[in-house]
């Protein structure tokens, strides 16, 4: 059971490692602010304010798609890295290697977008990529699918260097996951959950990185030998098999931050169960095989995939509202929670979690995909998970940090002003895109007809309030990262 | 009733229910419990997890034996005898369309695929609401079955991104009243 201590000693940070954490969650914030201008200059022209054109827009669409999606992951590997390590020892090379790599990625991204015109949606659907119709090369194509595989490269190293260190303190990855609990025996209260989710982060996201990799290097090899002919259907599933784990693996890293650091705020242990345990173990099956919900428009895919694509989506619903979001409302129920920063936004991930499920798992009925998917109901839930979801679970262990920094937990009037911007911006802005999608507005459009426009001011407005409290958020925290380590008495930081 | 507006009051209905709970535990976690009231809520919450347990079960069991029944997608690899056949191709950037003169009252089964890159075939009704769609995917054909019951013009957009054109990829279907030759 993780320490109800505040600030306790293992997590301290020695001088290698401070740096390094200092260099994602710096970029990190940086990247999020810069990600989330692109995305409002999408809103900005289809609101008809400040219009970009057609080719800036998708070229911008593809960056903010990429950059998002590459941020929060690199941001939630810091999540778990800085828990993981307390429990096993993980070596800081790997750590660092994931990091210039994903950088070296990212300049290819960049470069690709920004100098190639390369627009192909993050998802990079075959055979889009190859056909551009003049716009792009197929070198600018496989600069941008070089630079995804220096990402997938970078994090199967550190995914690596964590199954080995998980292994060698634990035996194997069945029992890091606790699966020796699930039908008897006496459950280890002093396992740790940050474990338990490492693990199974471990096992999904590398298949799915395993997936990209294949479907990266056979697109890139169609390219240039366009002779070598892909199946357009088997592409899109290995496409979506990856993107989908890589993006839910940010969720599962990030969520370790509010295991770890909310019963410190409440002051109530927040022990492991056979439910908790239970609800990995199918989490980490049903995140491995939902990926069919996302062709379900595909009438050729098998039905049987099809089938299980809806009932798996309802399937893991299961484990976040019963086990995870119930689990953080009975561990803050009574408790006396200490409102601070970090405990704040803790509550508020898991309730943006949660909350933000329900538009996606209706999303995953076949009847109501039919009229919803490629609307903007997507991107509606997406960005309610995303931005008061996985987006908070980072701050949340971000504001615990400077705080620890600061020797008192963040809770300034700035902070709170922050907080209150981004949650009315985020709840608005993500529920006007839920709002326009059951109007049939279409996801992906650099133009809007004249009858969607307001939808897209209304959006336009939200994402401004929105990126003024993110703007206030990596402001201070980026302040607060940067001062020295405080010099901590645990004596006196007991929660 | 329209579908979409269905699903929208469900989905708040949902999203309310979650912001419920969550409200419920903020309003009471200023308020630490003694030992007693901790334990005696700690039973509380595992019967009502217990509960909604079952709740959600039963719902996702009903749900899906509801809405798969009769399966929403028409069989692939079989004539659907449709009274009225539309080859639908796409192209960047442009729907190659075979028939655009339809009639009310009547199945139409759309044979849809593409040319090039994927597209999203959707027809979008004169209400401006989406009444379905699929993937115009090169070297597949998927088949939809559906029939018009309002007259009217329908609207056929791309919903899967195609390239730098995409948004203006559209086309348009002319639904007559059954009997109407005009």
């Amino acid at each position: 059971m993780s320490s109800l201590e505040l600030y306790p000693q293992d997590e301290r940070l020695p001088r290698g490692e401070h740096v390094a954490f200092n260099l994602y969650m710096v970029t990190a914030l940086l990247l999020f602010v810069l990600m989330m201008l692109l995305g409002l200059t999408m809103r900005t022209t289809q609101a008809e304010w400040a219009p970009v054109q057609a080719a800036m827009f998708y070229k911008i669409m593809t960056m903010h798609g990429a950059g998002m999606v590459g941020t929060l992951s690199l941001a939630s590997t810091a999540v778990m890295w800085f828990f993981l390590r307390k429990y096993v020892s993980l070596h800081l090379w790997a750590f660092v290697s994931n990091y210039v790599l994903f950088m070296l990625g990212a300049l290819c991204i960049i470069w690709a977008v920004f100098v190639g015109n390369f627009a192909s949606a993050w998802t990079f659907l075959y055979p889009l990529p190859v056909h551009s119709m003049g716009l792009w090369s197929n070198g600018a194509a496989a600069v941008f699918m070089i630079g995804y595989l220096l990402i997938g490269v970078g994090m199967l190293l550190f995914y690596l260097d964590a199954a080995a260190a998980i292994i060698r303190r634990f035996g194997n990855l069945s029992r890091g996951l606790g699966l020796q609990w699930l039908f008897r025996g006496t459950i280890d209260p002093n396992h740790p959950k940050a474990v338990v989710a490492s693990t199974m982060v471990i096992i999904a996201n590398t298949l799915g990185i395993l997936a990209g990799a294949v479907v990266l290097v056979m697109c890139l090899i169609n390219a240039y030998d366009p002779e070598v002919a892909l199946n357009a259907l088997v592409v899109k599933n290995l496409i979506y098999w990856f993107g989908h784990m890589f993006i839910n693996a940010t969720i599962y890293m990030g969520v370790i931050a509010v295991y770890e650091l909310l019963p410190r705020y409440t002051g109530k242990p927040y022990g492991i169960s056979r439910p908790f345990l239970w609800s990995w173990a199918v989490s980490t099956v049903f995140v491995i095989i939902v990926f069919p919900h996302h062709l379900l428009m595909d009438y050729a895919e098998p039905r049987w995939m099809l089938v299980m694509g809806q009932i798996i989506s309802y399937a893991a619903g299961f484990p976040v509202f019963l086990v995870t979001a119930y689990g953080v409302l009975t561990n803050i129920h009574r408790s006396g929670l200490r409102w601070k920063m970090p405990s704040m936004l803790a509550v508020l991930a898991l309730f943006g979690w949660a909350a933000g499920i329900v538009p996606a798992i209706i999303d995953g009925t076949i009847s109501v995909n039919r009229v919803m998917h490629n609307t903007q109901w997507v991107p509606g839930h997406f960005h309610f998970y995303l931005l008061l979801g996985v987006l908070p679970m980072i701050l949340t262990l971000l504001y615990h940090v400077v705080g620890s920094r600061a020797r008192a937990p963040a809770n300034s009037r700035a902070d709170r002003l922050g907080l209150t911007l981004y949650v009315v911006g985020g709840i608005c802005f993500s529920m006007v895109f839920l709002y326009a999608g059951h109007m049939s507005v279409a996801r992906r459009f650099a133009a809007h007809l004249p009858e969607w426009v307001p939808y897209d001011r209304a959006g336009s407005i939200a994402a401004m309030v929105l990126i003024l409290g993110m703007l206030l958020f990596a402001t201070r925290l980026i302040v607060g990262l940067l001062k020295a380590p405080a010099d901590v008495d645990p004596a006196h930081r007991t929660g | 009733m329209i579908f979409q507006n269905v699903i929208w009051v469900v989905t708040l209905t949902g999203m309310g229910l979650v912001a419920l709970g969550f409200i419920y535990a903020i309003t009471q976690a200023g308020r630490p419990a003694d030992a007693a009231e901790a334990a005696q809520a700690n039973r509380s919450s595992n019967t009502l997890r217990r509960s909604l347990f079952l709740a959600l079960l039963l719902l996702s069991i009903g749900v899906t034996w509801a809405s798969l029944r009769h399966f929403p997608i028409p069989l692939q690899h079989e004539p659907l005898q449709a009274a009225q056949v539309v080859d639908v191709v796409g192209h960047q950037w442009t729907w190659d369309v075979s028939q655009t003169h339809l009639t009310a009252g009547e199945p139409v089964e759309f044979r849809v695929t593409a040319s090039d890159v994927n597209h999203g075939f959707a027809i979008y009704a004169p209400d401006g609401r989406i009444v379905i769609q699929t993937q115009a995917m090169p070297g597949f054909t998927n088949k939809i079955l559906y029939t018009f019951h309002t007259p009217g013009t329908y609207k056929i957009m791309c919903l899967e991104y195609c390239g730098v054109a995409h948004h203006g990829m559209t086309a348009e279907l002319d639904v007559a009243a059954p009997g109407d030759k005009s």
